[in-house]
């Protein structure tokens, strides 16, 4: 399929674990917080900055084995998605769901804001030619 | 190019006992929301319900199947 030896495969799968057991709220997603490249992980930005959660934020567009490898570690395969303490809580509709019943915020252990607005209605693919750095360091 | 029918059929065929609603959000049959209800998601989590559909589709999700928006819930005696 690809040229790429197992062992760079293994320290792309190691740099996502070790990603996500370093960072207690850590979103990967398409494109960055500032300028996400996908609907779906733009509403989950906006939904973890509602809640005014910190959170890593990791591209995966730059480098294909980001998703597949992700997508093997979590058994889940769409982008976003959302891990916290380790765990994989879900993508974008699972976050909107949780965000609509405050639940999302026990998870994160966050108060939610009394102004939190109402998530708007999902965005879609607005993909567009790209060159972004690889935020996994 | 898949259509809101098929995967309809594919998701009430593959989890039975199910019922599935499925919109073509843009018209162009790769981004869809799907609404299913099913005795068969009874004790699962909500990520262990949308595996569970997804698994339907395998690879077709992120193939044909850009997106693929979910709510499922369990359906009530």
């Amino acid at each position: 399929m690809t040229d790429l030896s197992p062992n760079q495969d293994q320290s792309v799968r190691q740099a996502i674990e070790s990603a996500i057991a370093e960072n207690e709220v850590i979103l990967f997603m398409k494109g960055t917080p500032d300028d996400p490249k996908c609907g779906f992980s733009a509403r989950c930005v906006a939904t973890l900055q509602a809640l005014e959660s910190p959170f890593a934020a990791v591209d995966i567009l730059p480098d294909p084995r980001l998703r597949q490898e992700l997508s093997a570690i979590s058994n889940w395969p769409t982008i976003p998605q959302l891990f916290v303490r380790g765990e994989l809580i879900g993508g974008c509709d699972i976050i909107t769901e949780l965000y609509e019943s405050g639940e999302l915020a026990e998870v994160l252990g966050v108060q939610t804001p009394p102004e939190a607005p109402a998530m708007v209605a999902p965005g879609l693919d607005t993909a567009a030619p790209i060159e972004i750095t690889n935020r996994l360091s | 190019m898949p259509t809101s029918e098929e995967l309809k059929a594919r998701i009430e065929a593959a989890i039975p006992g199910s019922h599935a609603e499925v919109e073509d959000l843009t018209g162009g049959g790769d981004h869809f929301r799907a609404r299913i209800v099913a005795q068969a998601f009874a004790g699962l989590s909500r990520i262990e319900q949308h595996r569970r559909v997804y698994d339907v589709f395998g690879a077709d999700i992120g193939g044909p199947i850009h997106a693929l928006s979910l709510q499922t819930r369990v359906e009530q005696e």
